[in-house]
């Protein structure tokens, strides 16, 4: 747990005060729970302009006044008044490598993962000493005049480009976990590509990780400019341990005419943590959005990345795979809404359920009067493997356009007997063969992958077959 | 004692006896062919000697180096030096064959993830791999194709024998390797299991038609009718075989030279 550091005490008249403090003497006090002040605090820490700290007020506004989601997963135990909404990196670095679950040392022990980046990804350090990787790719990045930051200093350095996108793609309206999370937002990242710029290699949070990026609240804005190109990675296979309970973060896109962006998730958070993310990309005409979303950890998760297609010819494809263990639920899926005609949408969802886990698909197309001649299939598949596992798939098509085109394939399966037969026939163990039949099942998920990502997945899926991960 | 002896073998699939005891004995060194119509329980035979959880053992033993193999799961039956080439390979999707070539080979030598010096290395695995494909005549794009799929006949045949040259079993039961396959295939498979004959392979050939034991000389011959073997000899029963099929032994309606 965060033992609350050094304070000073800030006195009795803080409040009057507000706003003249020196910075330099006064250290953040944590505090617990969720109100107006803790709010006008985070803005004030940040040193950010007005309309953000009305923003965060407003939207704190609609958080309270908007009810919990009554499907979907059981969200009623989150206590919001126990959470801290803000913890400056040093706060959250007072974790002991002594006091990590068994479970998870076991598992970066077989993952291979390197100390740096265990203790980083275990919040015992809260940097992981990548930055000369990052600092190079940052030179090249910004000679073509891409912007790649944490979404704070891009507040602080771009702000009319900010301003102009920031929260018009999911408005904190939107849903109450939006709305918490624009009220309390820290960190994350902020991507800009310039016209016509293609970024060759993947983008990956990972490159200048902190504690903050891989937050509670994390906020991503990502502009693509007309004909350019970028593949953003966030996330990594080995498990992030964290004694917050809860995951909310908002991720924004916009794709312009002619760009396509790709946005890979790979999540594997300790399953202690609720982790409810807003995903949403507008894509106008011809552009392309792809959502890559690959569920590991967690105890509950509620993700539905959504693409609007605003334009024709606009195109929005969901790949993602979801693994359910012991304890968790994973409540996946996708949304594409179809505004323009001959816009395009493919939703392809796998789905694990292992040790009584539970999988839900739920998906929303919606084809508004505009979409004609437009197409959308969606595909879902669960493997299930044992009879105390679950899944579910929720479908909601919304069509109100003429000549249209709308697919749907769903599957359960089990892991067959003739495949497991003809596996060990070849002398490989039971378990081995089940593990390569769940590899072969999310293949079409892990070839999207970066080669280190995809092996890692795989492996990764090793110890989930064996039970060794928590 | 054989190297590899069933005894009295009897099993039953979903509640339907179809092996009534077989009795065989095989020893390294000696190819044993099976012939039998359809429907007369050589699947069977091949399935429950592997180890299928469908079949059902109802009685009999089969012993190979000492052990009870019924009394072992599939995986480590193979391990033991038991090979089966399916008559319907199975497709498993999203797995490359050189990706279950190379684990199957690692299984069989022992290595269970963690001792990596029991591991096949890189290059050793690329050059016998490159020479049993050469062997078959097959080229190397279907090593990154997933299992079995989208596999036409002769390939799926002849890549259950590429993987039985990688496995090297002292056990091998081939059923109805042939069946299905042109004559061109059929040379190439016969090629790949005449390489491997020795004294260290015992082969039980399960087929329907005499064809492929024209290329594959059994040295015994049994012939399989209703779960029980009818009659056992020598090379020559095939070639009465070939003339009268199986009729003499009722009402059986197909002729083994019949090429499907
Ligand atoms: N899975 C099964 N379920 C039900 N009956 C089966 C099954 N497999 C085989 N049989 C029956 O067992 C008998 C023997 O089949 P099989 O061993 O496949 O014969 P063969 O290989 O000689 O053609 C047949 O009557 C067949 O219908
Ligand atoms: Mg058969």
């Amino acid at each position: 747990m965060a033992t609350v550091p050094k304070q000073v005490d800030v006195g009795t008249d803080y409040k009057e005060k507000y706003g003249f403090f020196v910075p330099e003497e006064y250290v953040f006090k944590a505090k617990r729970g969720l109100n107006p002040e803790i709010v006008k605090e985070i803005s004030w820490m940040k040193k950010e302009p007005e309309w953000m700290t009305k923003m965060r007020l407003r939207s704190l506004e609609i958080f309270r006044k908007k009810p919990m989601p009554t499907w979907g997963a059981d969200l009623s135990v989150i206590d919001f008044e126990n959470i801290f909404y803000y913890l400056k990196a040093s706060d959250k670095q007072s974790k002991t490598w002594e006091e990590l679950p068994p479970d998870i040392k076991k598992t970066y022990d077989r993952l291979g993962v390197p100390e740096a980046e265990r203790k980083f990804l275990a919040g015992v350090s809260a940097q992981y000493e990548s930055e000369v990787v990052y600092h190079s790719l940052h030179e090249e990045l910004s000679k073509k005049g891409v912007i790649f930051t944490d979404t704070d200093s891009a507040l602080r350095d771009h702000p009319e480009l900010f301003k102009e996108y920031f929260g018009t793609v999911i408005p904190p309206a939107d849903n109450k976990f939006a709305a918490l999370n624009t009220a309390v937002w820290s960190g994350g990242s902020f991507i800009y590509v310039p016209k016509g710029v293609h970024v060759e290699i993947p983008l990956q949070a990972y490159f200048r990780i902190n504690a903050e990026n891989m937050g509670q609240f994390e906020r991503t804005l990502i502009i693509c400019d007309e004909g350019s190109f970028v593949h953003y990675i966030e996330g990594c296979t080995a498990p992030i341990y964290t004694t917050d309970s809860l995951h909310s973060a908002v991720v924004e896109i916009i794709v312009k005419k002619d760009a396509r962006c790709r946005y890979t998730t790979i999540q594997n958070w300790s399953t202690n943590v609720f982790n409810l993310v807003t995903k949403r990309a507008l894509a106008y005409a011809d552009a392309t959005m792809e959502w890559v979303d690959g569920n590991l950890g967690s105890q509950i998760t509620m993700k539905y990345p959504s693409v609007y297609l605003m334009e024709p010819g606009a195109k929005g494809d969901v790949l993602s795979v979801a693994f359910a263990g012991k304890g968790q639920h994973q409540d996946a899926g996708g949304k594409m809404i179809h505004v323009a005609p001959n816009t395009t949408s493919t939703i392809t969802s796998k789905s694990i359920s292992k040790g009584g886990g539970r999988t839900s698909y739920r998906g929303h197309i919606k084809m508004y009067p505009d979409a004609k001649n437009s197409k959308s299939f969606v595909k879902c598949d669960a493997l299930l493997l044992d009879d105390e596992s679950r899944s579910d798939t929720y479908p909601y098509n919304d069509v109100d356009a003429e000549n249209v085109t709308l697919g749907h394939e769903a599957t359960v399966s089990k892991v067959s007997d003739e495949q497991l037969f003809y596996l060990m026939s070849r002398g490989i163990t039971r378990n081995e063969a089940e593990t390569m039949i769940v590899n072969g099942f999310i293949e079409p998920f892990t070839k999207e992958l970066p080669l280190e990502y995809a092996v890692e997945l795989n492996r990764l899926i090793q110890l989930e077959m064996e039970g060794s991960v928590g | 004692m054989a190297d590899f002896e069933i005894r009295d073998l009897r099993a039953s699939v979903e509640g339907k006896e179809i092996l009534k005891g077989v009795t065989l004995a095989i020893n390294k060194g000696e190819v044993h062919a099976v012939m039998g119509p359809n429907g007369s329980g050589k699947s069977t035979l091949s399935h429950t000697l592997m180890g299928h959880p469908g079949y059902t053992v109802d009685g009999g033993e089969v012993v190979f180096k000492g052990k009870n193999v019924l009394a072992l799961q599939p995986d480590e039956r193979a391990r033991l030096g038991m090979f089966l080439a399916f008559q319907y390979p199975v497709v498993v999707p999203g797995i490359s064959m050189t990706n279950f070539l190379r684990t199957a080979l690692n299984a069989k030598r022992g290595y269970d993830g963690k001792d990596k010096s029991k591991q096949i290395s890189p290059k050793e695995f690329r050059s016998m791999l490159k020479g049993e494909l050469e062997v078959l005549h097959m080229d190397d794009s279907f090593l990154p194709r997933y299992i079995n799929d989208g596999f036409s006949g002769g390939e799926k045949k002849r890549a259950e024998i590429l993987q039985m040259a990688m496995l090297k079993p002292e056990i091998a039961i081939l059923d109805e390797t042939d069946s299905g396959l042109d004559i061109d295939s059929i040379k190439f498979v016969a090629e790949a299991v005449n390489r491997m004959r020795g004294p260290e392979l015992g082969v039980l050939i399960i087929t329907h038609y005499t064809r492929i034991l024209e290329f594959i000389k059994p040295d015994y011959v049994h012939v399989l009718v209703d779960g029980r073997f009818v009659l056992s000899g020598g090379p020559e029963v095939a070639d009465r075989l070939e003339k009268t099929g199986y009729s003499e032994w009722g009402d059986v309606e197909d002729k083994p030279e019949e090429v499907a």
